[in-house]
C-alpha cells in the first residue's frame, strides 16, 4: 500500500506537540522526560469534559493538533482509533464497585467504558457524522490502527486521521499489564499526494523477522517499548528528520525504512519517501 | 464495493448452538431468553445465557486463554463444519493470507471482575491465575480464534460497543481490496459479565421483561451472548446459487450523545443510505430489514424514523432481539447471520415478545413469521458513542 502522512499530532511525557517535539525526535534537541500536559482545548463544553478521562483528553487534544496542520474540517474525515488499553481508571472504577456490595455503577462511568468513547466524545465534539472506528490489537494496536486508515483511505479516497493513545493502568491492573507512559500519536493520511503531504508511506506486512526499528534516545526507547502508542515513534523520527541532512542530502533523497513488530509472525515494514 | 461471498458461517446464541438450530428456534418463534440466572447477579432482568459454558473449556493446549468469552468462541467454532470450511480455504490461499477480524464490547473481562474480587487485602494484588493478555484484553478473542484456525494474516479486534461485529465486515472487504488478504474470517463474540449487566442497569435501560421490540410499552434491552463466525471471500466465478453475498456496508457517527441515539435518526439513516450507495441498490430493491430494535424507547423511535425516512412504511422489517436478547458486540454478525439463513430459506421472521405495536412508530413491523423469496436484506447495528453501522446482504451477485 502507498499512502502519503500530511500532519502529525504528538502528545506524551515530555513531547508537548509536533513543533516542539520535531527536534527533540529529530536528535537534535535532547529530550528531557517531564510529566505529560494535555492542553484544555474548547472542543467539548467544560461540564462534558470533566466526565471525560486522559485517553478522551488525549485523543481529542493530539487530533486537533494533526487536523489543524493539515487544515482540514474535522467533521469530514472519517477517524480510526487505536488502543491497547482503552480507560484503566474508568475500568478499575467500575471493577472495584462491581466487587463491593450494592455494585452501584454510575450511568456515565459506564458509558465511558466503552472502548469507542474517545471516538464518541470526538465525533461530539467535531459535530462529525463521518463513520468512527475503534480498534485494539494488544502491542501492535498503532499498527492494527495504520493499517486500518491506510485501507480506508486507499477505499475512500477520504483523508483519514488516525487516533493511536494509551495510558498507564492504576494498580491492581498495572501490575498485571503495565503500559509505561501515556502517549498519544495522531495522522492524517491521505490516499493521494496532497501539496501538504510530508512523505509518501509505502506499507507491506512481511513474514521477515527483522528486529523492530528502535529509537536513539534511551529514554525515548523506554517509552517505546512499554506504550503500545509509541511503537510508532521510529515513524514520527523519521518525520521529524525529513528535512534534516540524515534523509534529505544535496544530492540525493534518502530513504528510510522502519520495521514494526505485528502479530502472528508477521512485521509491518514502513518505507518513507520525503515529499 | 466488490461483492463478497459468506462461504461458510457458523453461530451459537440464546436459540441454540449451530444454524440449524437457530433456523428452528426462529421457525418455531421460540426464544432464547429466560429469568437471569447467571452468577450471583441479584438484578430482576431476563437474559439470554449459553449454558455449558462452565463445562466447556478452550482448546487444552491454549488453556492459558481461558475465559467465558473464549470458551463461548470455542464453542461457536465448533459448530457447522466451520473449522473444516477454513482449513480448505487455509489450503486454497496459505495460512498468512486469511485475515480474523472480530467485534467484542467486554471481552474476556467478566474474569478480571471476579479477579478482583479475589484482590490481596494487604497490597491489592489480582490472584496469580488472572491472565491479562488472554482474558481482559481486547484483542484476546481474536488472538484466541487465530491460534485455534492456524491462521496468521492480519488480525484486530473492532470494539464500538454493539455495532462491533457488523463494522468487522467492512474492514475485512478493505483489507481484501487492498491486498492485504485473499478472505478473513469475520464475526464477533460477547459473553454475559457484571458489568454490562449492572451498568445497562444504571442507565435504566433493562427491562424486568423479556425485551418487546416496537411495542407501545417496550422499556428496555435484555442482554445475551452469542459468538458467530463468518468466512468471507471473493466470489467464485461459478458460485452457485442459493449462496449469500455481502453487498453493501454503511457506516456513520451520530454526533449527539454517548449513551442516547440522535432523536431523529439522523446518524443511523447515514449508514443505510451508505450501505445501499455501496451495494447499488434503491430502497425498493430491499425486500426485509433486520432492525437493530433493541427495545428501548430511544433506539426504536429513532431507528423507526431513520428507516421510515428511506423506505416509507412498506418494506417488512422486525428485531430479532426479543428472541435472542442483545448481544451488543456479537449482534451484528448474529443479525448478519440470521440475515443469510433469511435469504436462504425465504423467511422473514416476526418479531417477539410485543404484543402492542407503537402506534408511533411507522415501519411495516412485522409479529409474525412471513415465508416468501427473499433476496435482499439490510441489517442494522448501532453502539454508544453514537456508533452506526448497515449492512447489506443479498442472494446473487451483481
Amino acid at each position: 500500500m502507498k499512502i502519503f502522512i500530511e500532519s502529525v499530532g504528538i502528545l506524551g511525557p515530555g513531547l508537548n506537540g509536533w513543533q516542539s517535539s520535531r527536534a527533540i525526535l529529530a536528535g537534535t534537541a535532547p529530550y528531557l522526560q517531564a510529566a505529560l500536559v494535555i492542553p484544555p482545548g474548547d472542543l467539548l463544553p467544560p461540564a462534558e469534559r470533566r466526565r471525560t478521562g486522559v485517553p478522551v483528553k488525549l485523543a481529542l487534544a493530539i487530533g486537533c493538533e494533526a487536523i489543524a496542520q493539515s487544515q482540514r474540517n474535522a467533521s469530514e474525515l472519517p477517524a480510526v482509533f487505536a488502543s491497547s488499553a482503552g480507560d484503566g481508571d474508568n475500568m478499575h472504577y467500575i471493577f472495584d464497585m462491581l466487587s463491593k456490595n450494592g455494585r452501584e455503577v454510575s450511568p456515565t462511568r459506564f458509558h465511558n467504558s466503552v472502548h469507542n468513547a474517545p471516538s464518541g466524545y470526538w465525533s461530539i465534539a467535531t459535530k462529525s457524522m463521518a463513520p468512527t472506528t475503534s480498534l485494539a490489537c494488544f502491542d501492535a494496536s498503532f499498527v492494527a490502527g495504520l493499517i486500518e486508515a491506510s485501507t480506508q483511505t486507499l477505499a475512500s479516497g477520504n483523508a483519514v486521521v488516525l487516533i493511536a493513545y494509551d495510558a498507564p493502568y492504576p494498580q491492581s491492573l498495572h501490575a498485571a499489564r503495565p503500559i509505561s507512559a501515556t502517549f498519544g500519536v495522531a495522522l492524517v493520511l491521505t490516499g493521494n499526494k496532497t501539496n501538504r503531504s510530508l512523505a509518501e508511506l509505502e506499507i507491506s506486512i512481511s513474514r521477515n523477522s527483522n528486529a523492530s526499528t528502535p529509537i536513539a534516545d534511551a529514554g525515548l526507547e523506554a517509552i517505546r517499548v512499554g506504550t503500545p502508542a509509541a511503537r510508532s515513534l521510529p515513524l514520527l523520527a523519521v518525520l521529524a528528520s525529513l528535512n534534516s541532512e540524515k534523509i534529505r542530502t544535496p544530492d540525493k533523497i534518502v530513504q528510510a525504512k522502519i520495521c514494526f513488530d505485528y502479530i502472528a509472525g508477521n512485521q509491518l515494514d514502513v518505507v518513507v519517501h520525503p515529499c | 464495493m466488490q461483492p463478497l461471498q459468506l462461504s461458510a458461517f457458523t453461530l451459537v446464541s440464546p436459540l441454540g448452538a449451530g444454524t440449524n438450530a437457530t433456523l428452528d428456534a426462529l421457525r418455531a418463534g421460540r426464544s432464547g431468553l429466560a429469568h437471569c440466572d447467571f452468577l450471583d447477579v441479584d438484578l430482576d432482568t431476563y437474559i439470554g445465557r449459553i449454558s455449558g459454558l462452565e463445562n466447556h473449556p478452550v482448546r487444552a493446549d491454549l488453556a492459558v486463554y481461558d475465559c467465558r468469552n473464549n470458551r463461548l468462541a470455542q464453542l461457536g467454532l465448533e459448530q457447522d463444519n466451520f473449522t473444516e470450511a477454513v482449513a480448505a480455504a487455509r489450503q486454497r490461499y496459505g495460512r498468512e493470507r486469511i485475515g480474523v477480524f472480530l467485534g467484542t464490547s467486554t471481552s474476556g473481562i467478566l474474569d478480571t471482575e471476579l479477579a478482583y474480587r479475589q484482590r490481596d487485602p494487604e497490597t491489592g494484588a489480582l490472584p496469580e491465575s488472572f491472565h491479562y493478555e488472554f482474558s481482559h484484553s481486547c484483542y484476546s478473542v481474536a488472538n484466541y480464534v487465530q491460534r485455534v484456525l492456524d491462521l496468521a494474516g492480519p488480525a484486530m479486534v473492532v470494539s464500538t460497543a454493539c455495532s462491533s461485529s457488523a463494522k468487522v465486515f467492512g474492514s475485512a472487504a478493505r483489507m481484501i481490496q487492498a491486498g492485504l488478504c485473499d478472505a478473513a474470517i469475520v464475526g464477533g463474540v460477547d459473553s454475559l459479565c457484571l458489568t454490562t449487566l449492572y451498568g445497562f442497569n444504571s442507565l435504566g435501560l433493562v427491562s424486568s421483561r423479556p425485551c418487546r421490540p416496537y411495542d407501545a410499552n417496550r422499556d428496555g434491552i435484555s442482554i445475551g451472548e452469542a459468538a458467530g463466525f463468518v468466512l468471507l471471500e471473493k466470489a467464485a466465478p461459478n458460485n452457485g446459487l442459493g449462496s449469500v453475498m455481502l453487498l453493501g456496508v454503511g457506516e456513520s457517527s451520530d454526533a449527539y450523545h454517548m449513551s442516547t441515539p440522535h432523536p431523529e435518526g439522523a446518524g443511523a439513516r447515514l449508514a443505510i443510505q451508505g450501505a445501499l450507495h455501496a451495494a447499488g441498490l434503491t430502497p425498493d430493491d430491499i425486500d426485509y430489514i433486520n432492525l437493530h430494535g433493541t427495545g428501548t424507547k430511544s433506539n426504536d423511535a429513532a431507528e423507526d424514523q431513520a428507516v421510515f425516512s428511506v423506505f416509507g412504511g412498506n418494506t417488512p422489517c422486525s428485531s430479532t432481539k426479543g428472541a435472542t436478547g442483545h448481544l451488543l458486540g456479537a449482534a451484528g454478525v448474529t443479525e448478519a447471520i440470521i440475515s443469510a439463513l433469511c435469504i436462504q430459506h425465504g423467511l422473514m421472521p416476526g418479531g417477539l415478545n410485543t404484543e402492542h405495536i407503537d402506534p408511533a412508530l411507522k415501519s411495516a413491523y412485522l409479529l409474525k413469521n412471513k415465508q416468501q423469496k427473499v433476496n435482499f436484506v439490510l441489517s442494522n447495528s448501532f453502539g454508544f458513542g453514537g456508533n452506526n453501522c448497515s449492512l447489506i446482504l443479498g442472494s446473487v451477485s451483481r
